[in-house]
């Protein structure tokens, strides 16, 4: 049985040409954000009041170095993916929709990047 | 082709300004609030890693406007939404799996949500200052 319509068949695309992925990366990125964020969250309640040599001592143990690079990776992703869903379902104007979707997820990856430089500057840094 | 208007018979999506949303559709326009305040969070996270890099100064200014009255309201804030958004995110998560689709169960599961969110950030800020 096939749902698709007549037309949706001959173009043999999906509604949004790229199928389920989208969806998929959202559910990947939420299932690896569980452990991560928990283990920041705790971390950081933990770090939160400590002074800077300490909070350098702790990035600068591989483990921790490693799990932020990851957390920012997971969590900058799953961040753009969710804000484009919002983006695409509340703004209505065509152009305005393009230019805030570019400028959010242009946005994410700069982030995501000096984020990342961050950690790697302090977990590398003499 | 187009039908006249009288004979419409779809439903119509509720009115927001009259309409009392029940407790699984608070739950879902919630997720969305929490995930946009988690996606601002992150910027506060991104700060806060350029501070730490940019030395014991620039640390110190971050730590003490985090740790200003606005700064502990901003960090409750994001720390409750990221308890919700974990923990309904963990609901939808079985929902993808397709369990818990029955609507005693999901009501349940929403209370356990609200519940959960409430108790998990009360936690993490009563250890928080008992670590100062």
């Amino acid at each position: 049985m096939d749902y698709r319509t007549p037309i949706a068949r001959a173009r043999g695309l999906g509604s949004a040409k790229d199928g389920t992925h989208h969806w998929w990366m959202q559910r990947i990125t939420a299932i690896a954000l569980v452990p991560l964020t928990v283990w920041l969250v705790a971390s950081l309640v933990a770090v939160g009041a400590a002074d800077h040599a300490r909070t350098v001592e702790w990035i600068r143990s591989p483990a921790v170095a490693i799990a932020l690079l990851l957390t920012i990776a997971a969590l900058f992703h799953h961040a753009q993916l969710g804000l484009q869903v919002i983006i695409e379902d509340y703004v209505d104007a065509e152009g305005v929709k393009l230019a805030a979707l570019i400028a959010m997820k242009l946005l994410a990856v700069a982030l995501a990047a000096t984020a990342a430089f961050s950690v790697l500057k302090v977990a590398l840094g003499s | 082709m187009r039908q006249p208007i009288m004979a419409r018979t779809r439903p119509l999506s509720p009115h927001l300004q009259v309409y009392r949303l029940p407790l699984p559709a608070l739950l879902s326009i919630s997720h969305r609030a929490t995930g946009v305040v988690l996606a601002a969070g992150s910027l506060v996270l991104a700060y806060w890693l350029v501070a730490v890099a940019g030395g014991a100064e620039a640390f110190a200014q971050a730590q003490a406007l985090l740790g200003s009255i606005p700064g502990r309201i901003v960090l409750l804030a994001i720390t409750f939404s990221f308890f919700y958004h974990l923990a309904n995110g963990i609901r939808h998560l079985f929902w993808d799996a397709g369990v818990g689709f029955e609507l005693r169960t999901v009501h349940a599961s929403g209370v356990v949500v609200v519940v959960a969110s409430v108790v998990l950030t009360g936690t993490a800020w009563a250890l928080g200052y008992a670590m100062r």
